[in-house]
């Protein structure tokens, strides 16, 4: 579990978190919701400790993450797995040695333990092994998220961080990476805090939505919830299509 | 102030390239690429340039030194001295600043954009451990080699002009690149090469790794790179002139 208390951050005088609480939970798929420029990637940033907070505390399982020297994060960070917006893939690797890396880096296992557990992992994303040897600029935007994935669980972490997995990709494959996701955090237990605008996804997978406006937690719940919810600015920005405001009136 | 900010930024990142690698087996296995990557793939470039040079200054110094009071060595003495006091070091250094200073710039420029560092972060990994010291190391043991190898080559040059043209004789050239020998020059030429070496790496792992924004600034960060590492080509060849040969 992570818990965020009253975290504030500033970047030049600009106050863009203000005092920020929320509990994310294991084994769920935790959201951060929010317009753009609302401040959830700086929250999601800060969760991580790409950003240094003002004040407040960021707690992993109990561990404050802002007391922490250097060389802690490191050690905590190796309980971290991520997926990123543009799956930050090493183009100088196959797929295979992107994800066989994080377990050269970390992992006292032999090579042929490291070669099984690349190998369980790319399976469990569903890639076939005919593209473990390609790079990545030579699969598409689905298959590059699902090796992101793939790499992100190699260690097998107790938390997963993803900001904005479908960005660039179309509805179907979104709907298939969003599954996955949510699969993975059930069956390995881990602590996911997905970054996304993207309402399908919260419709689909949102097991506790975490909502930013302007900077401050405006709304805790989930998916069921959100549709008997009454906040302007949560409304306005989930059910801002026709399609969803049809969809919310069927559910009341 | 940018000046101050900005070299306070290089030594705190120094500080975290000169630490003991996380995995030692994975500094080795990127060692032999950056090895090759930048040293023997700047090869061609060095072949080239140093034949060239080498030639060039061997017809423009016999053509200055018409005189019948000079030794007709003059010419392959001269050519010599330029060579491993200045050519082989310094100017071929300015140039692989330019090759090899761009490329690391732009390689760690784009993994910084392309989020690939911050992934490396988020493992745990010393990233710019991993990243800069292999091509650090690399290039420092490459550069004195290619620094040798160009002595070489701009004296084959120069010799070249003798079988080719009537413009001055192989035995009196032969005789000019070994008449008053001071082997201390070949040393002080090495000692630059590894101080510019250092130099074009580390001053263009700086701004590569401190890129941000898309494409146009990973082209600003390489120019930068190329630039100031330039620059201090410059500086550090007259330090260190002052130093070994005054």
């Amino acid at each position: 579990m992570i818990e965020v208390k009253n975290v504030d951050k500033s970047f030049d005088g600009n106050h863009v978190l203000k005092n920020v609480s929320a509990v994310f939970e294991t084994g769920k798929t935790n959201m951060i919701i929010g317009q753009s420029g609302s401040g959830k990637t700086v929250l999601m940033k800060s969760i991580i400790g790409l950003h240094r907070i003002d004040n407040g505390r960021i707690e992993y399982d109990g561990r404050n993450l802002p007391d922490m020297r250097m060389s802690d994060i490191r050690l905590l960070r190796r309980e971290v797995g991520m997926l990123f917006q543009g799956s930050a893939l090493f183009d100088s690797m196959s797929v295979l040695e992107n994800v066989m890396y994080p377990l050269e880096m970390f992992s006292p296992s032999s090579k042929d333990e490291m070669m099984d557990r690349a190998y369980f992992c790319l399976k469990h994303v569903s890639l076939e092994e005919k593209s473990f040897g390609l790079a990545p600029s030579e699969i598409s935007g689905g298959m590059q998220k699902r090796v992101a994935i793939a790499r992100a669980i190699a260690l097998q972490p107790k938390y997963l961080f993803c900001d904005e997995p479908n960005s660039g990709l179309d509805p179907k494959t979104s709907l298939i990476i969003d599954k996955l996701i949510h699969e993975i955090t059930h069956e390995f237990g881990i602590t996911t805090i997905i970054n996304s605008h993207d309402m399908n996804s919260v419709m689909e997978i949102g097991e506790n939505i975490i909502f930013i406006e302007k900077g401050e937690k405006a709304w805790q719940g989930n998916k069921d919830d959100i549709f008997h919810v009454d906040n302007d600015a949560l409304n306005n920005f989930v059910f801002a299509s026709e399609l969803f405001k049809k969809v919310k009136r069927t559910n009341q | 102030m940018g000046l101050i900010s900005d070299t306070g930024k290089y030594v705190l990142l120094m500080k975290r390239v000169f630490q003991v690698p996380d995995r030692g087996r994975m500094f080795f296995r990127q060692f032999p690429k950056e090895l090759d990557k930048l040293g023997l793939q700047s090869l061609p470039i060095v072949v080239i340039i140093s034949v060239f040079i080498g030639a060039i200054m061997t017809i423009q110094t016999k053509l200055n030194s018409a005189n019948p009071l000079l030794p007709t060595y003059t010419t392959g003495l001269v050519t010599r001295d330029t060579l491993l006091l200045e050519f082989s070091s310094t100017i071929m250094c300015l140039i692989l600043a330019g090759k090899v200073g761009s490329n690391i710039a732009s390689e760690i420029g784009t993994m910084r954009i392309t989020e690939q560092i911050d992934a490396l972060e988020i493992m745990g990994v010393n990233s710019a451990n991993y990243l800069i010291l292999p091509k650090i190391v690399a290039f420092v043991v490459m550069m004195p080699f290619l620094v040798i190898f160009s002595m070489g080559l701009g004296l084959v040059g120069g010799y070249l002009v003798g079988v080719f043209t009537n413009i001055i004789t192989t035995a009196d050239y032969l005789k000019g690149i070994q008449y008053a020998f001071v082997p201390y020059y070949v040393f002080y030429s090495v000692v630059k090469s590894l101080v510019f070496a250092y130099l074009i790496s580390s001053v263009a792992a700086f701004y590569g790794y401190y890129s941000y924004g898309g494409a146009l600034d990973v082209g600003k960060s390489s120019t930068n790179a190329v630039v100031n590492g330039s620059i201090l080509i410059l500086f550090f060849n007259l330090l260190i002139t002052n130093l070994m040969l005054n």
